[in-house]
């Protein structure tokens, strides 16, 4: 049975440019997990089997990068995804209170995506915006000194 | 007082463009430095007493001296800008990145030009998606502008910069473990020796620095090793320092102050003092891996030397403060999660200590501690102390708790007494 391509021509390609000033393939691995999730949101086992000759890697040493890292999903996520500081300025700041608000207003907790596969909710250290805790990140958008009230519009932004 | 690194940044919250940084003396330091020799750089950064301000505070100059020179030396060598800034109630060198990127590319142009180096990384950590589009314009402009690429500005010297973003990690922070996520690899730290200054990326010659250190050398430069000695009132070290504050101060938020400042400026004057209805328990001057200071400390500056007399470390500067309704054990527990989480897993003490510590602690905040987890605790606290680790993670994760366990003992015998968190109540 064969198996669909998940890593598409244009991906490659941008994958292959990165090779240009690295003394070897290899130094691009994170970079090219990086592009791979840019265009197909998560790094799926099929990926890093396709990976693998274009970085002359095993599929078995980029999965040992790929699950080092904070940020490259091993996992599917949702379309959105929500990166809560719970770092200990957020934390002493009331963290737990937007923990717990954005629980119940999206009924899952870290870790888990929303069944209409709209958010994917995230813990992540500190993000260097203590002075303004607490604070998260949605998608690539910096959000700050949050209270309950507030995150409602904040998640109407994203569909 | 002077301000050399931030005195232009815009209150609008938009970068310096290149005209604008060129139209208050920007690259004046570079001009300066490339009709020098690199050896006469080196030693102008080593005679103004520029310490790192990543967190250790080792001699800019003399770090850069372990790096071999002349013809024999290994080629291409190798300088990257830490920007990693992962370790918790950290945000100074976002405001440097943000507010003026080419004041970073011109300090690191001149650093580089000091160590014969060719290739220049600006490793910058994924959440600062602002910052990094303003450092793609600004390498732009600057390359534009004949600042980066071939023979710069007619001397002779070459230099190609590039930013990588990561992709999250605390332990990229230290600098063998960034080189390794910069080859693409785990970022498990490096044995040393050797040192990156001989073997670093892909086992070239490297010098790795902070953003704040590198955004100090066009300044240096630009005017001279004493007059950066004058801004300080050190006795250890030259020139300014970022220090910032969280938690429930009035006014949160970074200043650059002479290095040396006293705690007490910095809380009761710059920080505000404490928000109504809050009282002052304790601090952890430098960011989370330092050990927490009482208000008895606040006279001592601010510096490398007496910050470390008072049993603690300046780390980076930013002080986080602990409050009276905040509960020491709690924070703790935070902060214990934070490092067994983010450990690399590569040295046993660490892989296998960290998370020990926080569950003892979450069994504390949760009504189930037991009289010998005090004892347990301050096990881990020497289990896990410098020597016994492959790198500083583990060693800094303990200094709060070790520090936490001597100064608010009695919030930890009461969590075990009383089955119960106060402060939760």
């Amino acid at each position: 049975m064969a198996t669909e391509q998940v890593i598409s021509e244009e991906a490659r390609k941008e994958i292959e440019a990165l090779f240009e000033h690295l003394p070897r393939k290899q130094a691009a691995c994170i970079d090219a997990l990086k592009v791979v999730q840019k265009y197909n949101r998560w790094v799926s086992d099929q990926a890093l089997v396709e990976l693998a000759p274009i970085l002359e890697m095993s599929p078995h040493e980029i999965d040992s990068v790929a699950t080092f890292y904070n940020i490259i999903f091993r996992r599917p996520v949702g379309r959105h995804v929500i990166y809560l500081c719970n770092s200990v300025s957020c934390w002493v700041m009331g963290y737990e209170a937007i923990r717990n608000a954005l629980k119940e207003k999206l009924q899952v907790d870290f870790g888990m995506t929303t069944k209409d596969d709209r958010f994917t909710f995230l813990p992540i250290p500190c993000l260097g915006n203590c002075d303004h805790a607490p604070s998260m990140i949605v998608d690539e958008d910096l959000y700050e000194d949050l209270t309950p009230e507030i995150l409602d519009e904040i998640l109407a932004k994203y569909e | 007082m002077e301000r050399p690194l931030t005195e232009h940044i815009k209150n609008d919250g938009t970068a310096l463009t290149l005209k604008e940084y060129e139209a208050v003396g920007g690259y004046q330091g570079l001009r300066a430095a490339l009709k020098m020799t690199p050896a006469d750089v080196m030693n102008t950064v080593k005679d103004s007493k520029l310490r790192g301000r990543g967190g250790a505070g080792f001699p800019t100059g003399l770090k850069w001296s372990f790096v071999p020179m002349g013809d024999d030396a290994p080629q291409p060598k190798y300088l990257v800008a830490n920007g990693d800034e992962m370790e918790p109630g950290t945000f100074k060198d976002r405001l440097l990145i943000e507010g003026n990127p080419h004041q970073l590319i011109e300090g690191m142009i001149i650093s580089a030009y000091a160590i014969g180096a060719s290739m220049s990384y600006i490793f910058l950590r994924w959440a600062y998606h602002e910052a990094a589009q303003r450092v793609l314009v600004a390498l732009d402009e600057a390359y534009k502008a004949g600042y980066l690429g071939e023979n710069i500005l007619g001397s002779g010297f070459s230099l190609d910069m590039d930013l990588h973003t990561s992709v999250g990690r605390y332990i990229c922070g230290e600098e063998t473990a960034l080189l390794n996520a910069l080859e693409g690899k785990r970022a498990n730290p490096r044995n040393k020796p050797p040192f990156p200054q001989v073997s670093g990326l892909f086992g070239k010659p490297t010098i790795v620095n902070n953003v704040e250190t590198y955004c100090n050398v066009p300044h240096i430069l630009a005017k001279g090793a004493q007059w950066y000695i004058g801004l300080s009132k050190s006795e250890g070290g030259g020139g300014t320092k970022l220090y910032g504050a969280s938690g429930r101060v009035k006014n949160p938020a970074i200043w650059e102050l002479p290095l040396g400042t006293t705690l007490r400026e910095i809380i009761e004057v710059h920080a505000g003092g404490m928000q109504d209805g809050y009282k002052l328990r304790g601090v952890l001057p430098g960011g989370a891996s330092t050990d927490f200071l009482t208000p008895d400390h606040f006279d001592i500056k601010m510096d490398f030397e007496e910050v470390a007399k008072a049993g603690s470390r300046m780390g980076t500067g930013t002080v986080i403060v602990l409050d009276d309704k905040t509960c020491p054990v709690g924070m703790c527990l935070n902060l214990e999660q934070f490092f067994a989480q983010e450990s690399c897993g590569w040295c046993t003490p660490c892989r296998e200590g960290l998370p020990w510590t926080a569950k003892i602690l979450l069994a504390l905040e949760e009504g189930r501690g037991k009289p010998e987890d005090i004892d347990h605790l301050t096990f881990q606290t020497h289990y896990n102390a410098p020597g016994n680790t492959f790198c500083a993670l583990a060693p800094g994760a303990m200094e709060p708790l070790q520090s936490a366990l001597k100064y608010f003992r009695e919030d930890f015998d009461e969590h075990i007494h009383n089955h119960t968190c106060k402060y939760r109540h």
